[in-house]
């Protein structure tokens, strides 16, 4: 016969002291990790959910970013417009978008000083190829004009990127005229601007990369090796899905850092749980004994000083929670290796989250239970007493 | 028995509690002695005497920005300056795309490389040989051993940002004062192979008379480009260092507010372990009144004894920091970051003095609770 529950949430109430502190340190440890775990998530969410299944992403055979020296030269677009497959817009005209970037410092808002910031030249054609990308505020940049529009992470995070202020990009100033939202994409980590006005500012006769939208996700999968096989082209084409996809190891180092932090604050945390629920049981062996005479079995007493250690981790747990609920959301911003420049994301508490916040908090009464309630399961009824 | 005595028998007389105790304050404090270790590394290392007088000019916009190779000779022209080498970042593949066959390539030219990186350590026969063979390179002695390479061997590099690949032939290794895992070939190799570039290159390292002449000379550079299309950046190599961790996002605030969870985490398991302990004791605490012992003493007993396990704590973690670090500097995961950290004395010290001050503060209040304790009940306690 089970232990009621009832007698492991007076006993937890009883020593009152003891209980606030093991729980508020486990609170602690499920904190971090939560943070951490918002952190990964909210980058997983910037770069998984980029791109679209049908756009095809066109670099030069051999590169692996956009950044990279010499790519798409102009010529090749004629080409790639009449290959089979390419979405036509209600004009008819086939779409597809030539691109390039370029790289901006911009100061912070918060003071910590300057970032790298990528800014997108694009076709008027490109933004109707990212319909998952709104406009907030503002108009779209004018082609042939000097506008641009930042997204509403770049407008909140930076200075110089509020509606009508103007910008030094590469050989020119430019009026930002629009703010974007990108539904938590890397292109919230951007900035847009006419792709023939870069060209006309450094001569440039090649994209760094090509945009094209095929008319359906198979046709998108035909398309990109066609590219990669014409022999006039020298090119190479992804999914544009799988090209930011890959960039996630952005937040290696932090994945890195975090998981270490969080094992041993959670090994630490495990310990002090652990002692708890010895000073638990070694205060109540008495009671424990008397238990036992009144007919509970061992395993039924084991059982009990596990879930009160659960219990107790669990309080921990929902604390840890509460104490993140306040950063979720935040905006941030790490390094993205492949442009040199900052992917802007948010922290997500998303279910997943917090479903692995609670596993790991429990996973810690668990462990640190086990020992103790083992210990009291398996004294001796008659020298318990005698104590 | 003395006071000494009396104090660490006490502290490790529930044997498994101490331990546990021990145990968890000694993870927390590993925790934060890897954070400062690592707040150390990035914020207040200032690296060597050769290292604070060496500058960095990069393109203001960023290093994926050239800078025309004329450059090179208007620099040298300005007061301050000693000496002047280009470099280009290629960031190609060696063998695959793993982390763990990543290594830093650099375009420059031979002739100019070891004038700068005074610190670097090439045998007069090597550093010839690659003078002279344009497809040649010099590795850092620790990479060449890595990946055993000998002096003669080929080492293919996949180019990524550059649409060329290098064939090279490793001409020399040079030691660092630290392991830089670099590999130097001749910038004229990327000029000829992929003549786009040609002329530009990706940012020059400088040699400055003093280390006191760094921020002038940082100025002075600025100064002189500030007007022309491809402005630059200037700061010493240091400060070169950090623009890269700062990019990484607000790091400063993140090993904070790690430390400061810990240390709180740190408060709270040794305040339990001790509220725990002294409650165990409340008869002898009478019995010890009894015989004399004034509250000063009962105070001054609880609060060494736990001042003595968290600090034991303390030393624990710190030790066992500096072999996570030693694993951190070794592992592939964490990146450039890491690699070079140690953790050194005086921050094991301030380990051991964190852990001691948390022992003390988290022990007064049971400790002042038991010394005020009434001696007829605390004789009458059952517990």
């Amino acid at each position: 016969m089970a232990i009621p529950i009832q007698y492991n949430l007076r006993n937890l109430k009883l020593r009152k002291g003891a209980t606030v502190m093991t729980a508020l340190g486990i609170a602690l440890t499920v904190t971090t990790a939560i943070f951490i775990m918002a952190l990964l998530a909210g980058l997983n969410a910037a770069f998984h959910g980029s791109g679209d299944a049908k756009n095809v992403l066109v670099l030069r055979k051999g590169a692996t970013a956009e950044l990279a020296a010499g790519g798409v030269d102009r010529d090749a677009l004629p080409i790639m417009k009449e290959l089979p497959g390419v979405e036509r817009d209600p004009h008819g005209d086939p779409m597809i978008s030539g691109e390039d970037l370029l790289i901006v410092v911009l100061p912070r808002n918060d003071g910590s000083g300057d970032a790298n910031v990528t800014v997108r030249f694009m076709t008027a054609m490109g933004i109707e190829m990212r319909p998952e990308v709104k406009l907030m505020s503002g108009r779209w940049f004018t082609p042939g004009q000097r506008e641009i529009v930042v997204s509403n992470s770049i407008h909140k995070r930076f200075g110089q990127a509020n509606l009508g202020d103007s910008m030094w990009i590469g050989k020119g100033s430019y009026t930002v005229v629009g703010i974007f939202d990108a539904a938590g994409s890397s292109h919230d980590s951007e900035i847009w601007g006419d792709v023939n006005q870069l060209a006309a500012d450094f001569d440039r006769t090649t994209y760094a990369s090509v945009l094209v939208r095929a008319t359906d996700p198979l046709a998108a999968d035909a398309l990109k090796n066609r590219v990669a096989d014409d022999q006039r082209l020298k090119l190479n084409g992804m999914l544009e899905t799988d090209y930011w996809a890959k960039q996630t190891n952005s937040g290696a180092p932090i994945k890195f850092v975090g998981t270490m932090v969080a094992i041993i604050m959670a090994i630490g945390s495990c310990f002090a749980a652990m002692n708890t629920m010895y000073a638990a049981v070694a205060y109540r062996s008495r009671e424990i004994a008397t238990l036992r005479v009144i007919g509970f079995s061992r395993p039924s007493i084991l059982t009990s000083f596990v879930f009160e250690s659960v219990v107790l981790s669990l309080l921990g747990a929902a604390v840890g929670i509460i104490l993140m609920l306040p950063f979720n959301g935040m905006t941030t911003g790490t390094n993205n290796p492949t442009t040199f420049s900052e992917a802007v994301f948010s922290l997500r508490m998303t279910p997943g989250v917090v479903g692995s916040a609670v596993i790991f908090a429990v996973a810690m009464g668990l462990f640190g239970g086990i020992a103790p309630a083992w210990h009291a399961a398996k004294r001796e009824i008659l020298a318990s007493l005698r104590d | 028995m003395t006071l000494t005595r009396f104090v660490t028998k006490n502290a490790f007389r529930n044997k498994r509690r101490s331990l546990l105790t021990l145990l968890s304050i000694g993870f927390s404090l590993l925790l934060l002695t890897v954070m400062m270790t690592v707040w150390h590394a990035f914020y207040n290392d200032e690296g060597s005497a050769e290292s604070a007088q060496r500058l960095i000019v990069r393109h203001k916009v960023s290093l994926a920005q050239f800078m025309p190779i004329s450059y090179r000779e208007r620099i040298r022209s300005i007061p301050g300056v000693k000496q002047v080498v280009n470099e280009t970042w290629f960031g190609g593949q060696y063998k695959d795309d793993k982390p763990e066959n990543f290594f830093a390539q650099f375009g420059t030219d031979p002739n100019e490389l070891f004038e700068v990186q005074k610190d670097f350590h090439i045998a007069p026969d090597q550093l010839d040989a690659w003078k002279k063979d344009r497809a040649g390179c010099v590795a850092d002695a620790e990479l060449a051993k890595k990946f055993g390479w000998k002096i003669g061997d080929r080492v293919n590099i996949k180019g990524t940002i550059f649409p060329i690949n290098l064939e090279l032939t490793l001409r020399g290794t040079f030691t660092a004062p630290e392991n830089t895992e670099t590999l130097y070939f001749n910038n004229t190799y990327l000029d000829e192979g992929y003549p786009h570039v040609k002329g530009f290159v990706g940012f020059f390292g400088v040699l400055a008379d003093s280390p006191q002449a760094v921020p002038q000379v940082a100025k002075a550079i600025d100064e002189q480009f500030r007007n022309t299309d491809r402005p630059t950046k200037s700061e010493s190599e240091k400060a070169f260092n950090l623009d890269w961790i700062a990019m990484m996002g607000n790091v400063k605030a993140f090993i904070l507010s790690i430390c400061a969870a810990v240390v709180f985490a740190t408060l709270l398991v040794s305040a339990n372990t001790m509220a725990m302990s002294i409650r165990e004791r409340t008869r002898e605490v009478a019995l010890l009144k009894t015989l004399g012992f004034t509250r000063g003493t009962v105070l001054g007993l609880f609060m060494s004894e736990s001042v003595c396990l968290a600090a034991a704590g303390g030393l624990l973690g710190a030790l066992a920091a500096s072999g996570v670090v030693y694993l951190m500097a070794h592992s592939s995961q964490g990146g450039f970051l890491f690699t070079n950290m140690k953790t050194s004395v005086p921050t094991i010290l301030l380990a051991v003095v964190v852990g001691a001050a948390v022992g003390l503060v988290s022990s007064f209040v049971p400790a002042y609770n038991a010394s005020r304790r009434n001696i007829v009940e605390g004789l009458r306690h059952i517990g």
